[in-house]
């Protein structure tokens, strides 16, 4: 397991947010890092029965039973291939309930300032991926689909 | 004075109080002659009064005030207990727990004030008596007041009546070679503190942080237990100088005075001359107080009531603590994770590969069970509350009831001293209130159609709870009409809730089950008792939510029965761990009946549903792989492993692959984001780490 901290390039600015940089398939997606509590590496997952199909199943994290998604399959992608570079993004909203996403790979944390973030485009409204961002990240020559956490997690799957 | 700091204090004990009063009040009802009961009354409400007042809720104190005088005027013979007079003090009794809800949401009283009670408390204490009782009361009360004040006149310094042993002499001969200064206290609290055990525990500690207190009047214990007036007298050695000591005391909080001197010991030895003397000043002392103070208590015959009852109250309550129920939640978590890591010690130490067999290291594993299954069950017992601090209100609500409907019944309970865990107790008063309600209500047939069907006038409610093994049942019994099947049926076909076709193929039992499904009532009126339709189906739910089971029974004409299972604890329980395909799993040890090995050619089809014939009886078999979505294994058994598991007096097989064994678990809950149906209940962590999810059987069954 390694921590946040563990991941080098952490830039303390004072203003912007900070986001953990995270590849699903070809794209890039940043998530708030104030909703991270952990980042952990694959471990076996015990399957719920009948439960959304995009909920592989709950981890046993130091005791704590946790709850894991995946976001390939929320976003209606391909199933997850594991690999030794998939990671589990320990996400808590909350203090008492946290939720496991499972990503491709976690490339770095990126620090953005308000001007380099687009508000998603409202024409696309209608497309349910919008719902799951909240705006586009400017980033070198990369652009980063910042994750709306909230909705990924209680929001209803992409067909 | 600031009061906000003893108001859950005086909370709790006005619900103490006003549940006395409310137990009290329905034996009265019952013999309007019997003393005991209208002194008890009398107490009450006269400790209300006081505390209300103390508080500063005046409209409480004056409604509390003239239930007292009434009483007053009935112990004193003046007037009789008419059922008039029982009413409005039931009505009193409401006004009162309307106040203290106000308070327990906002800390004030509200503003209403029940002038009308009070006029009618009045009218018919001035009717009995033909006089005004208003100005008696507070007339005593200024009494009481100048009480204390005038017996601490006499002399302020009682420390010097204290004696000392011949062993106490030693320590004083020891404090004098060390040039230690010996002080006599007395120490007198205003009369407005409330807590006088814990403001006599401050000044006992600053004492303590400069010298050694040697010797207290009453002793430690006693003031402890808050057996004194209002001021104690201490023998006190120290090196500090009299004012230090003086100021220090008189620093804490709702201390009046320190009066302080130097300590001429007396010793306490039968042969020493010297004793005679000071004994006697004693006796006077004692004797004038005593005159005194009886003086006094013939003035006021409430005031001595009330220490009466104070002391003989304080005996019968055990030492308790007060302790958060948060707290409670923490150890019990801790006790679990215990376990967890019991578990894997125990898993470890079986398992293949392990070299530490010897003996010793068994046995220790053999102790650490021993011991974390003591600490489970030790911090179980700390979190049960006997189920009568829930029922004790149906009485009153029975009564009420009964006027209300105009049938006269009568509440028999039992076994209110059986425990439930605290989260349970909480959640299980409405469910039980709705039964109740329901089986006064619809249950019992009108005094005439008793009378008529040749049964007894008055319609018996019964609420029984007793432990059940693993389980605590709580049965709510009537003996009145029972349910009647026909009518369930027909309005279940008129609601649509069945076809006439299934309707004709349920039985008996499966109709009963109907009730309990949403929006059904059989009322045929709706009345502000129930019958609006948010009735069984709520108590189901809630009943489910507890991990608990409720189960109907009616003969039509004699009765019907309503058996509320619960299970004795929430978070830790013996399960049986089975596989089914690779996935492990967990079923409640207090649902399985027996595991048999069935022969695949023994399966039998109902209805093309797979059943096995046990020993007379017929089960449905569950296949789990089937219902879990388990990947099948390609292996063929001859035989299938059944677990056979019961909900109420159903029976069902579970169809699994393999057991694993008995093992105890801690019931985790798998959160809210995941949509989990109802076929698991939880989730627990095994002792290599692995997850194994709980089968809920009666979602199952």
């Amino acid at each position: 397991m390694e921590d946040i901290n563990d991941i080098q390039n952490i830039e303390v600015v004072s203003d912007g947010k900070q986001y953990i940089v995270v590849s699903i398939g070809t794209e890039q997606y940043g998530i708030d890092i104030q909703y991270v509590d952990n980042i952990i590496r694959n471990q076996r997952i015990t399957r719920i029965p009948k439960a959304q199909p995009y909920f592989k199943g709950v981890i046993n994290l130091r005791g704590e039973i946790i709850p894991v998604m995946s976001l390939r399959l929320k976003f209606g992608l391909e199933p997850d291939e594991f690999t030794n570079a998939t990671r589990i993004i320990i996400i808590k909203l909350e203090p008492q309930s946290a939720i496991g996403i499972i990503v491709d790979e976690v490339r770095e944390v990126v620090t953005l300032s308000e001007d380099a973030i687009e508000k998603p485009n409202a024409a696309d409204a209608s497309d349910t991926m919008t719902q799951y961002l909240s705006g586009i990240g400017k980033h070198g020559d990369g652009l980063i689909s910042l994750l709306n956490i909230a909705t990924v997690i209680v929001g209803k799957e992409a067909v | 004075m600031d009061v906000s700091q003893y108001l859950e204090i005086f909370i709790d004990e006005t619900k103490e109080h006003l549940q006395t009063l409310s137990d009290q009040l329905m034996i009265l009802e019952q013999e309007p002659e019997n003393m005991d009961t209208i002194n008890e009354i009398f107490r009450a409400a006269h400790s209300l009064k006081g505390m209300a007042g103390t508080m500063g809720y005046t409209r409480m104190q004056r409604l509390t005030h003239d239930m007292e005088n009434v009483f007053q005027e009935i112990r004193s013979g003046n007037m009789k207990v008419k059922p008039e007079l029982v009413d409005v003090l039931f009505r009193g009794l409401d006004a009162l727990e309307g106040y203290l809800n106000n308070i327990l949401e906002s800390a004030d009283e509200g503003t209403e004030d029940n002038e009308d009670i009070i006029n009618t408390l009045n009218s018919i204490a001035e009717n009995a008596t033909g006089k005004s009782t208003a100005s008696v009361a507070p007339a005593a009360k200024s009494e009481t007041e100048e009480k204390p004040a005038s017996s601490a006149g006499d002399s302020k310094e009682k420390y010097s009546s204290i004696t000392i042993s011949d062993y106490e002499k030693n320590t004083f001969d020891k404090a004098k070679s060390e040039d230690e200064n010996i002080f006599g206290i007395t120490v007198y609290l205003q009369e407005t503190c409330i807590l006088k055990a814990a403001r006599a525990f401050l000044v006992f500690k600053a004492l303590e942080e400069m010298g050694e207190v040697i010797k207290a009047v009453p002793d430690v214990q006693d003031i402890e237990d808050e057996k004194f007036d209002f001021d104690f007298s201490l023998v006190y050695f120290t090196k500090e100088s009299m004012d230090k000591v003086k100021a220090a005391i008189e620093n804490v909080s709702e201390v009046k005075e320190a009066v302080i001197g130097p300590f001429n010991f007396v010793y306490d030895e039968p042969e020493a001359e010297e004793k005679e003397e000071p004994e006697k000043k004693d006796e006077k002392k004692e004797e004038k107080k005593e005159t005194h103070d009886t003086a006094a208590k013939a003035a006021n015959k409430p005031e001595e009531n009330k220490a009466k009852t104070k002391k003989t109250a304080k005996p019968a309550v055990g030492r308790t603590v007060r302790v958060d129920i948060e707290k409670l939640d923490v150890l019990m978590n801790l006790v679990s994770e215990l376990i967890i890591a019991k578990n894997s010690i125990v898993s470890a130490s079986s398992s293949e590969n392990a070299d530490r067999r010897d003996s010793s290291f068994n046995e220790q594993i053999e102790y650490l069970e021993n011991v974390t299954t003591n600490l489970h069950e030790s911090v179980m017992k700390v979190r049960m509350v006997p189920i009568e601090s829930v029922v004790n209100r149906f009485p009153r609500m029975i009564r009420d009831l009964s006027k209300k409907l105009g049938k006269k019944m009568e509440l028999h309970m039992s076994g209110e001293e059986t425990e439930l865990d605290r989260t349970v107790i909480d959640e299980i008063g409405d469910p039980l209130q709705h039964l109740l309600r329901n089986s006064a209500d619809h249950g019992l047939e009108s005094n005439e159609e008793r009378i008529r069907l040749g049964k007894e006038e008055v319609g018996n409610i019964y609420l029984d709870a007793y432990q059940d093994g693993n389980n605590v049942n709580i049965e709510v019994r009537d003996d009145g009409a029972g349910i009647n099947i026909e009518k369930v049926r027909n309005k279940a076909i008129e609601k649509g809730t069945i076809t006439p076709e299934q309707a004709e193929n349920m039985t008996d039992k499966e109709i009963v089950d109907l009730l309990f499904r949403p929006s059904f009532s059989t009322a045929e009126k709706i009345t502000d008792v129930s019958g609006r339709g948010v009735g069984l189906d709520v108590v189901k739910t809630k009943i489910e939510g507890l991990g608990g089971s409720i189960e109907c029974k009616s003969v039509l004409g004699e009765g019907s029965s309503f058996t509320i299972r619960l299970p004795l604890t929430l978070a830790i329980i013996q399960a049986l761990m089975v596989e089914v395909g690779t996935e492990k799993y967990a079923i409640p040890l207090g649902n399985i009946q027996t595991i048999e090995d069935v022969p695949i050619s023994d399966i039998k089809y109902v209805q093309t549903k797979e059943v096995i014939n046990l020993r007379g009886t017929v089960i449905p078999l569950i296949r789990l792989d089937q219902l879990l979505d388990v990947e099948p294994t390609d292996e063929q058994h001859e035989n299938l492993t059944v677990v056979i598991v019961k909900k109420g007096d159903r029976l069902a097989g579970l169809v699994v692959d393999d057991l694993i064994g008995q093992q105890e678990i801690v019931i985790k809950s798998i959160g809210n984001y995941i949509n989990c149906s109802k076929m698991i209940g939880g989730a627990t962590i095994l002792g290599d780490g692995e997850i194994a999810l709980i089968l809920e059987v009666n979602a199952l069954v």
